[in-house]
C-alpha cells in the first residue's frame, strides 16, 4: 500500500499499535502503525485530543474511525498534549497512505526520566514486527 | 473449517482480504472499500453472493403454501421469472428471515435466502409443509455445493474413468453484477446472453442456456443500482467470474456491499431486523399484503393486532450534520422519547456519516436529533432512509 510498511527503526512501538518517536526538542510525536491502518481499512475520520489535556500512559486519547469500525488509540507516554495533526484530522485518508508519516498528536512528558521508563517499556521495531 | 463458496480461489487471485462472514470465508474487500463503492455507483462491480442459499419449491401446492408462508403475496407473480421481496414471519409477526422468491410456475418457485439463517429457514420451511389442513404438496430442496440435496460428482478411477452424478438438484453459485454499466459489460462478456436479458424489468429474471449450462439471470440486487443477479452451475463460477472480470467489472466485497445496501436504505437482516422485529418496525410495511382477506399467512394476526410493536417505533434515516461516524446501536435522543441507531457507518457517494434507526412514532422528517457517540452528543438530521438510488444523492 505505500513504501514504508515495514516497522520503521528509529521508532517505538506499543502493543496496541501506536508508533512513538522522542523528537529534539523533548516532545513525543504519536502516530499508528501500518498494521493499524491495513487492519482498520479505509479511515474516514480522526477524533483528536484537546490541546492542553494531561493523559497518563495507556489512557486513551484518540479515535480513528474506518468505514468499518472505531478503534481507540492510547497515549504510549505520559505528559500533556501540546500539539495535533489538524491537516490529517482534515484527510483522515492520509493515514491509510503513510502511517509513520501522519502523526497524530505530540505530548510533552511531564518528566523526562517517567518519560525515559515509559518509552525504554515500548517495543523495538524487531520486536513490535515479531508481535503481527 | 469454515465454509467457502466455488469463487474462494478466484477470490485470493484477485487479492482479497478474507474475513469470516456467517460462517463463510468471504471478501470484505480486495484493496479499498471506499473504491468498490464508488465503482458500483460509477461503473459495475460484482460480489461473490453464493454464501446466500437459493431454495426450490416444487410440487402442486407450491403457490398455496407460499401464500400461506410469506406476508408478502406470490399471487402477484404471473409472469415466469417475476421476482417478489418478503419477509418469512414467526406467529408472533417477527421476521425470520428476507427473501426473494421467483416465479416459474404455480408448481415451481426458486427462493433466496440469507447465509447466516439458512439453517433455521429450511427447518422452519420444511416444518410448516405440514402446516394446516393436512398440510401442503410440495417439497423444499437446496441448491447448495454440499447440501445432502445437491448433486455430487464422484470421480470414477481406471483406464474407463469419467463422471458419476450423484441424483438430486445441482448446486449454483451466485454472482450479483451492479451499477450503471453493469448490465453493458454483462453482455460484453457474454454477447449471447443479451437476447433473453435485455428486455427484463426489475425484478424479472430470465433463463439462459449457456454453453456452461443453464443460468438464471435476475433483474435485482442490493446495492440501489441497476443491474444483474446470476445463478451459474457452481463448476462454472470461476469462469463466469474471469469473463466478468475480462469485461472491467470490479470485483468489490461485503464492506463495499455493507455501506452500498446502507445508502439505497436496504435492510441488513440480523443487524436491522430479527426475529423481535415486525416488517412495520423495520420500514417494510409496503412488503407486507392484507389485500386478500381470505389469506391467512403466518404473523398475519400478530401484525393486525392492536398490541403489535410498530404502533411505538417506526424506521427512518440519519444523516450526521456533526463530524464523527454513526454506528449501529447508538441511542437517539429526540424530543418524543429516545430511539437506537440499528446500522450506521461513514457514506462515501454524501462524503458524510449515515445511519438507518429506529425512533418513536411522530419524530418528523426533517426534524433534528442528537445522537450520543462515545461521551458526545451528536446532531442528526432525520430523513427518508433512502439517501442514494442511481448513483445520486436523494436528500
Amino acid at each position: 500500500m505505500n513504501s514504508s510498511a515495514k516497522p520503521a527503526s528509529n521508532l517505538k512501538y506499543a502493543a496496541s499499535h501506536e508508533w512513538a518517536r522522542l523528537d529534539a526538542d523533548g516532545t513525543i510525536t504519536i502516530g499508528i502503525t501500518d498494521h493499524a491502518q491495513e487492519a482498520l481499512g479505509d479511515i474516514v475520520f480522526l477524533e483528536l485530543p484537546a490541546v492542553g489535556r494531561v493523559v497518563k500512559a495507556g489512557e486513551e486519547c484518540a479515535v480513528v474511525e474506518s468505514v468499518k469500525a472505531a478503534s481507540d488509540i492510547y497515549s504510549p507516554v505520559s505528559g500533556e498534549v501540546v500539539d495535533i495533526n489538524q491537516a490529517a484530522a482534515d484527510a483522515p485518508e492520509s493515514v491509510n497512505a503513510d502511517a509513520y508519516a501522519t502523526w497524530l498528536f505530540r505530548i510533552k512528558p511531564a518528566t523526562a526520566d517517567q518519560c525515559a521508563t515509559e518509552m525504554a517499556g515500548l517495543l523495538g521495531a524487531d520486536a513490535y514486527a515479531a508481535t503481527l | 473449517m469454515p465454509l467457502r463458496t466455488p469463487l474462494y480461489d478466484s477470490h485470493l487471485a484477485a487479492g482479497a482480504k478474507m474475513v469470516d462472514f456467517s460462517g463463510w470465508e468471504m471478501p470484505i474487500h480486495y484493496g479499498s472499500q471506499i473504491e468498490e463503492h464508488h465503482a458500483v455507483r460509477r461503473d459495475a462491480g460484482m460480489f461473490d453472493v453464493s454464501h446466500m442459499c437459493a431454495l426450490d419449491l416444487a410440487g402442486p401446492d407450491a403457490r398455496a403454501y407460499l401464500r400461506h408462508l410469506l406476508a408478502n403475496d406470490v399471487a402477484k407473480l404471473v409472469t415466469p421469472g417475476k421476482a417478489l421481496y418478503s419477509c418469512m414471519l414467526n406467529r408472533a409477526g417477527g421476521v425470520i428471515d428476507d427473501l426473494i422468491v421467483y416465479y416459474f410456475s404455480p408448481e415451481h418457485y426458486r427462493v433466496v435466502v440469507n447465509a447466516g439463517t439458512t439453517d433455521k429457514d429450511v427447518a422452519w420451511m420444511r416444518a410448516q409443509l405440514s402446516g394446516v389442513d393436512g398440510g401442503f404438496n410440495a417439497t423444499v430442496m437446496v441448491r447448495r455445493k454440499g447440501s445432502e440435496d445437491a448433486v455430487t460428482l464422484i470421480a470414477l478411477q481406471g483406464p474407463n474413468a469419467h463422471e458419476r452424478r450423484s441424483t438430486g438438484v445441482d448446486a449454483v453459485a451466485m454472482i450479483a453484477v451492479q451499477g450503471p454499466h453493469a448490465r453493458e459489460r454483462f453482455w460484453t462478456a457474454f454477447p449471447d446472453s443479451r437476447a433473453a436479458t435485455e428486455k427484463l424489468e426489475n425484478f424479472q429474471a430470465a433463463e439462459f442456456a449457456s454453453t456452461q449450462g443453464n443460468w438464471l439471470v435476475a433483474r435485482t440486487g442490493y446495492t440501489g443500482e441497476d443491474g444483474f443477479e446470476i445463478t451459474v452451475p457452481a463448476e462454472a463460477a470461476a469462469e463466469v467470474w474471469q469473463a466478468l472480470l475480462a469485461a472491467g467489472v470490479k470485483p468489490c466485497g461485503l464492506g463495499a456491499r455493507d455501506t452500498l445496501r446502507l445508502e439505497a436504505g436496504m435492510n441488513l437482516y440480523g443487524q436491522d431486523m430479527d426475529e423481535s422485529i415486525s416488517p412495520y418496525e423495520a420500514g417494510l410495511k409496503w412488503t407486507v399484503d392484507l389485500k386478500d382477506p381470505a389469506r391467512d399467512f403466518i404473523g398475519k394476526s400478530a401484525l393486525i393486532g392492536d398490541s403489535a410493536r410498530h404502533l411505538h417505533n417506526e424506521f427512518a434515516g440519519l444523516l450526521l450534520l456533526d463530524r464523527g461516524v454513526l454506528r449501529a446501536h447508538q441511542k437517539v435522543i429526540t424530543p418524543l422519547g429516545s430511539g437506537e441507531t440499528t446500522s450506521g457507518s461513514f457514506s462515501p457517494t454524501l462524503n458524510q456519516s449515515i445511519a438507518l434507526a429506529r425512533l418513536p412514532v411522530g419524530v418528523a422528517i426533517g426534524s433534528e436529533v442528537e445522537v450520543e457517540i462515545r461521551d458526545k452528543l451528536l446532531k442528526a438530521r432525520v430523513v427518508k432512509p433512502t439517501f442514494v438510488r442511481n448513483g445520486k444523492p436523494l436528500i
